[in-house]
This record gives structure tokens, sequence and C-alpha cells, in this order.
């Protein structure tokens, strides 16, 4: 019997080894009896500790990412397989339980492929053979390797319990500054000013490290009148230099610091101070090769010239969000820190994007993101909701000016896709005709909008009124937000729309003060804190700026500072929502990360005592400000 | 033997195959939608009008818990003396080509026995179960049991609600495939419509779980 699938996936198999050292016949063997799975973002094919099936898999669309499980159950990103790619062949050939997991990066086909079937067309084929020993052989141990031999069969890794980053090699300075031991605190100086570096080192006839003199060294001997400017560097000079061997890790170096109290390890040949200094090796650096600090994690997606390294360095800002939660960091500035990265990935995908394009854009356009982006408020990863305008052109060249803006628009939301940010659910996105319009479409669309409210015009508004601007022309958002605080101003009718929207989910405390929980569905007896606590602040606060012409600001709790600003008869009831909504993003995002996906729904059972109460005393400020909103919009409730 | 006023299931007549079939929907007990096994086809005809028309290939891939096994899907080739030069073009089956092919009756017995009492998927799927029961019904025989699901219709429903405004009245499967971005391949041969059929059948359900308001009667009351 014919069966045209199984010649579908052999034509896929034969691009990619070691299926194209198979012949044709033997590859519609295999073919015939492979599986196609349809994977959905987040779908997990195998678990760590699954005992091993029949199959190894390839990417037929999209990605799939391999985790390594850390000892308190967190998921660390080994390798992300993109089309083409094999993987979970070892625990098939070694009989081992998984040794990863492996989750679906975004919606994907994956062909799983019998192994007895591949075994048995590929056994007198003595290249295939070669190819899966040296790729099991040589990079097993090294998922490195592995990305260069191919990207071929990388699932297996030596069990590190702990961060691999922390056992790295430390990247110290290779080429250090020093000077003799016979020199003056000013050659001293002025080498350090025309390197500049902040610390040099002090070294003996043979090269030795001897003393270290930093800036602060030079701050408080020499500007404090402690000893002349041509005193000789021994007298100045802290010793003796705390040493470190060349192949020394990130964690050793780093607790050398901290014990010593430095900031500035020098490296030798054996690692004693009575070798030949080779190196610098400064807190600035162990800083940097974690890279768990948003400059260089900016730095990083500035540079990147393809998805998959913005992607690794998006991530890179989830163990920095985490790190800062742990720390108490405040989440202001959390959000800030965080909006700075989105933003730069967002430039960078963009940017990326008129690259691949054929030619630059033929008018000046403006990229915004709108809803939880918009506001600067979205930490975790989250659904990306962005539209595009452009500048008018002739009726004639709309069309095809509409097309390529377009097109562009779907190179950056796959990138972003990519990135991690899924597709907006309810497809309001740039790369849909009609969310990418030119300045004139987008000021119809606000004022339909606003002058004729309805259901979906409510709806629609409460996601686009949270703009940013965040690539392209300055000018044109401005048109646009003149625009709509004009047709504001002729309206009360939109804010009672937008007012009753604001006020229809109530405070989330039922009559006996239990929390509100959903009823039904898959998440049934869990609380919705987006939709029950988050949004109807947000709610209220974009209609109370919006009622006040206040523009500019987005992030909800700095619209209520705002607002306790202008009405100071109200300033404890803002201030307090302000508060509130803080409070809430924080759990919201510390739940998201615990739990490493949607963050909207907490399963109250797993709170404590302390956590709920915490939780109910947000809700508070939510009852007062819709009662205010009632009156100030003047809604009958019984209406 | 009491007296039985029910209408007799099959008559004595019938093959043994048809009497299997429609005993296998005596005890139907439904699982949850994500244990459950579907059967997406689609069929190439002659043309489109169901009396005058013939099945020329009847292609269904199987799908259950999100996978689709290659081995395991169905591909039949069926020998009409109606032949229409016209839909050549369309579908590229000959009249007398060299793949092989098999009579009507053969046809359904290995379609029956391939579906069972499952429910099946197509797009459009009111022509192609048509087709299928005219085709059922030339050779002496009672229509489809299986409950079916219209890929067509349920994209329209599972629309966002601030889209529902503007959806249009015909789907084709080309529309469906780019709108979910399903890869186009082997267009117009029945078992690659099948497979692309399973394919947008696959995403829908995804949008709608994720939505949460997937559940049977939301599924086949299309």
């Amino acid at each position: 019997m014919s069966n045209s699938i199984a010649d579908r996936v052999s034509n896929f198999l034969k691009e990619y080894p070691p299926f194209n050292m198979l012949q044709k016949k033997l590859l519609l063997e295999i073919a015939l009896k492979v599986n196609i799975i349809y994977m959905e973002k987040g779908d997990v094919l195998y678990k760590k500790d699954d005992p091993f099936s029949d199959f190894f898999y390839m990417v037929r669309n999209g990605s799939v990412c391999l985790y390594h499980l850390n000892a308190d159950e967190s998921l660390r990103l080994v390798n992300i397989n993109d089309g083409g790619d094999v993987f979970g062949v070892r625990p098939l050939i070694t009989k081992e339980n998984y040794k990863l997991t492996a989750i679906a990066n975004e919606e994907s086909i994956v062909y799983a492929i019998p192994i007895n079937t591949f075994e048995a067309a590929s056994k007198n084929n003595l290249n295939v053979y070669k190819y899966l020993v040296t790729a099991l052989a040589s990079s097993a141990y090294d998922p490195y390797t592995a990305e260069e031999n191919s990207r071929i069969f990388v699932d297996y890794l030596p069990d590190y319990s702990n961060d691999v980053v922390n056992f790295q090699t430390a990247n110290y300075t290779k080429n250090p500054i020093y000077c003799p031991a016979e020199a003056t605190l000013k050659n001293a100086a002025i080498k350090m000013s025309k390197f500049k570096i902040g610390c040099i080192i002090v070294v003996n006839d043979n090269i030795n490290p001897v003393g270290i003199i930093t800036n602060s060294d030079i701050k408080n001997k020499i500007a404090t009148g402690q000893y002349p400017i041509n005193t000789k560097v021994t007298n100045v000079m802290s010793a003796p230099v705390i040493t470190g061997k060349k192949n020394l890790t990130l964690a050793d170096g780093q607790l050398k610091m901290i014990k010593h109290g430095i900031n500035h390890l020098g490296i030798t040949e054996d690692g004693s101070p009575n070798s030949k200094l080779v190196g610098v090796l400064s807190h600035h650096d162990v800083i940097t090769t974690l890279g768990n600090n948003p400059t260089s994690i900016l730095k990083e997606i500035k540079r990147a010239e393809r998805t998959k390294k913005i992607r690794a360095a998006r991530l890179k800002a989830n163990t920095l969000i985490q790190s800062y939660l742990n720390q108490n960091i405040p989440i202001t500035h959390i959000i800030d820190v965080i909006s700075q990265i989105n933003e730069a990935v967002t430039i960078r995908a963009i940017e990326i994007a008129l690259k691949k394009m054929p030619a630059p854009p033929p008018v000046k356009f403006s990229w915004f993101a709108l809803g939880s982006q918009g506001r600067k408020e979205q930490l975790l990863f989250s659904d990306q909701d962005n539209a595009l305008v452009f500048e008018d052109v002739p009726k004639k060249q709309y069309a095809k000016t509409q097309d390529y803006f377009l097109q562009l628009a779907k190179l950056v939301t796959k990138t972003l896709n990519k990135v991690g940010f899924e597709y907006c659910e309810a497809d309001m996105m740039a790369s849909n005709s009609n969310w990418c319009k030119s300045i004139s479409q987008w000021k119809m669309q606000f004022k339909e909008w606003i002058l004729k409210p309805d259901e979906k015009a409510v709806l629609l508004s409460s996601i686009f009124f949270d703009y940013s601007l965040i690539y392209g022309d300055y000018n044109l958002e401005k048109e646009l937000t003149n625009t709509i605080y004009e047709s504001l101003e002729k309206t009360s009718l939109f804010f009672k729309y937008l007012c009753t929207d604001a006020i229809k989910t109530p405070p989330p405390l039922g009559f006996f003060k239990q929390f509100v929980v959903e009823q039904n569905g898959e998440h049934k007896e869990l609380f919705n804190i987006k939709k029950r606590a988050l949004m109807p602040l947000i709610d209220a606060g974009r209609l109370l700026v919006l009622s006040k012409q206040v523009r500019g600001i987005n992030s909800t709790y700095q619209r209520f500072e705002k607002l306790a600003e202008l009405e100071p008869e109200n300033k404890e009831l803002f201030e307090s929502c302000a508060y509130a909504f803080k409070a809430l993003l924080k759990f919201k995002t510390k739940q998201g990360i615990l739990n490493g996906e949607s963050s909207k729904f907490i399963d109250l059972e797993k709170l404590t005592k302390e956590e709920k109460l915490k939780l109910k005393r947000c809700f508070k400020p939510l009852n007062g400000i819709q009662e205010s909103l009632k009156l100030r919009f003047e809604i009958n409730t019984f209406m | 033997m009491g007296f039985n006023w029910f209408k007799k299931k099959y008559k004595d007549t019938h093959p043994q195959f048809w009497k299997d079939y429609v005993d296998r929907f005596d005890s139907i007990s439904k699982a949850a939608i994500s244990d459950t096994r579907f059967i997406a086809f689609d069929t190439e005809t002659t043309g489109f009008n169901k009396i005058k028309d013939r099945i020329l290939s009847i292609g269904a891939v199987s799908i259950k818990h999100k996978t689709i096994e290659v081995n395991n899907t169905l591909e039949l080739f069926v020998y009409q003396k109606v032949f229409n030069p016209d839909s050549v073009k369309i579908h590229g089956i000959l009249k007398t080509g060299h793949v092989q092919k098999h009579t009507e009756m053969e046809a359904i017995e290995s379609f029956l026995n391939y579906i069972q009492n499952t429910i099946l998927i197509a797009h459009h799927s009111a022509f192609d179960y048509g087709m299928i029961n005219q085709m059922l019904s030339r050779n002496g025989l009672g229509t489809l049991k299986n409950e079916c699901i219209d890929t067509g219709v349920l994209f329209a429903k599972s629309k966002h609600i601030i889209y529902r405004d503007t959806l249009k009245k015909h789907y084709t499967l080309d529309d469906l495939c780019t709108e979910l971005n399903v890869p186009i391949v082997d267009r117009h041969t029945a078992t690659g419509d099948a497979l692309l059929t399973a394919m947008v059948y696959l995403k829908i359900i995804a949008r709608l779980d994720k939505r949460q308001n997937l559940n049977w009667s939301y599924l086949l009351n299309t």
C-alpha cells in the first residue's frame, strides 16, 4: 500500500545527518514507523528519570529545549533543538533513564523515530555507525563541543549538582599591567591611567607579584598627603598579593575575594606568589562572567546577531529576577530593570528583522508595546501585544506600504516568540493587518473607540491605551496621543463604559472573608491573581489617568502615585493602591518563578498563613478604589 | 424471544464487515478528550456533485495524545468508471494510473475497518461524509454512524471574540493552514489533506484548551 505521509517524512529526514547517509529505501522503512507528535509550547516530551522509550526524536518544526533538573527542582537550559536536530538518543543506547527533560520551546512538530527500526536499517552502514560513536564518545560529556559536532546527541551531561557557571574557569585579564618595585608612585599612576585600569601589580625581577596598588590606595595614601607623589610604590602597595592558579574556577575566585575582602586576585604560573604573574582577576570579571547583572545582559542583547543569543540573554534575566526577589530588592527597581531588558530585546528583534528585509522602510514608523509591556510591568515571559504605526502615504501606495510593515512585523513577532514571548492569543500584534496601520487610520480607530464605545471597544482600549513607544519615530506617538486626549474631552460616555468594565470584577474576598477561587475548568479551586487582583487595579489606574488627562505615565503604580499627587484629598487611597499593586506584582512574579510557568493562578493551599494574610491585605484598597470609581463616574450599580 | 420493536440494525444479507462495524457502536464510552483517538480523513473526488461524482481516493490518519502514527495511516485509491478529466489537474489521479486501485466495496471495507467507531474529523465534513454515505448506499449498505467534527466550523468557533464579526463564511483548508501556520505540502492528495486537517485540528484544540472552553459538547456541536 502506498503511504504518501511516509514519503514526506523521509524527504525531511534525508536532509539531516545521520539520515543523509542512508539509502532511500532504508529511509522509507524508517519513515513508515515514525510517529508525528504535535507539541504546544510547554508540553513535556520526557522528563528526567523517565524510563527510556523506544523512540528518539527529531524536530520537524519549532524547537524543543533540553533542561537539566537541578537538585532544587529548578530547570537549567542545556540546549535548544531546532528543525533537523536529533535528541533523546543516548538513553536508548545506554539503556538508562532519561537524564534531561525535554520541553517544547514553542509550538512544535516532532518526529519520534523508533530506535529498533533505525538500528536495523543502519546496521550495515559504517558511516552511520561511526557517526553515532563519535557523536556519543567525543561530545557526550560536553554540551559545548557537542554543539560544534553539528549539535547531535547532546542530551547527556555529567550530573553537576550545582550551577555550571560557578564552576567554569574564571575569565581573567591575560595581559596584566605591572610595574617594578623600584618605580615611583607617579609612574605607576601614569601607567594606570594610560591603560584605564583600576589597579597595578608590583613585581620583582622575576615578575613575581609582591604587591598591588589600587585606586583607593592612591586616594587614601597619596591624596591625603600621607606620602609624597614621588614615593616608591613599595610604600603604598598592599602586600602580599593574594594569588590563584591559572585554571581557577569562578566560585573559588569569588570565595578568595570574599575571604580576604579584596577585589583583585593575581593569577600566577603555579598559583603561589612565588611564580610568574600571568594575569589579574578582578571582581568585575567575576560579575561579568556570571552575567547576572543588567549591564552585561543588556550588552549581550544589543550585540546579539541571532535569535538564539537574545533568548539566552533573556533567560539570564529570569535568573536575575529570582536573585533580586531573594535579596528583597524593591519591586520597582526590578520592574525598571526588566522592562529595560524587554525593551532592548524588542529593539534588537526589530533591528535584526530590518536587516532581513529586502529594502529599507518606505516611510517612518513606530513600534508600540501594548498591554503589560506597554505599562512596563512585564516581568516574566508573557504574551506579546504590539502594534505598528506608519506615516501616511498616498492611497495608491497604501497596500504596498502596509504589506512591507506586515512582513517586518511577522519577522519581529516570530523572533520574540522564539525568545520566549508567546504570540498574543487574540492576535493583537503588529503582524495583524488590523493593528498595523497608518497614523490616520489609527487616529480614526481610536476616535471610533472613544466616541462610539461598545463592549468590544472597551476590551480593545484596555489593551491599546497602555501603549509605549519602543522603536521608531517619536512624533507619530505624540500625534496619536494628542488625538486620543482631544477625543476624550468630547465624551463622558466612554468613561462610563471603562468604569463599568473596571468594577466588573469585585474584590476577591467572599462573604466570609474567603478567597474567591475559580469554579471550573483546569484551574478549578485556584486563585486567579491576575484577573481578580491585578487587572481591577490596572483598569482603575488607566481610567483615572485618562480622565485626568495625565500623559506619559504607563505603569500602574506610578499612575496611582501621580494621582495621589494630583488629588491630595484621596492621597491615602491612591497610595495604598500603588502599594497593593507592587505587592501583588511581586507575589505573582515569585509564584511564577516557583512554578516555572504562567503565574496567573495561585494554589492557595500552598501558601503559608502569613502569605495569605499579606495577600488579603492587598485587597482592601481594591474595594475602596472601586467604590470611589462608582461615585466619580456616576455608575448606578443597580442599573 | 420477546417482541422486538426496535428496528433491526442491519440486514442478514449485509456483509460481515458491515455487521461488525455497526456492532461497534453498541457500547461507546467517552474518555477524556486528550485520551481519545480521532481520525482525520479526506476524499478526492471526480467533482462536487454528490450523486454524479465518485470518490477516487480516501486518505485518513489517526490522532491520539497529539501523535500521528505514520504506520497507521490509510491511503486508498478507488477504481471508478465515472471519470472527469477536469478534476485531474486538481488531484492528479488518472483513470488508469500505475497505483494499485480497489473496488468501491474493497475500499469501504478497508475504510470502515480503519475508522471503527472513532470520532471523525474532516474539513467541510458535510461533503466528504456525504460522499462516503453515497458510496455506501450505492453498495447497499447503511450510513456512517461515526460522529464527525468539521474543522471549518470548529475554527470559526475558536476565533477570539473580538474577531467574530470579521469571520469569513467559508474557510478553505488553505485559509486555515495559512492562519494557523501549518506548512502546506501535498495539498490535494487525500492523505496529504487528511494530515493537514489533523494538524489544523490539533492547533485549534490547543487554542481552545488554552482558553479552557474545551469539552465534548463544545467539540461535537459543530
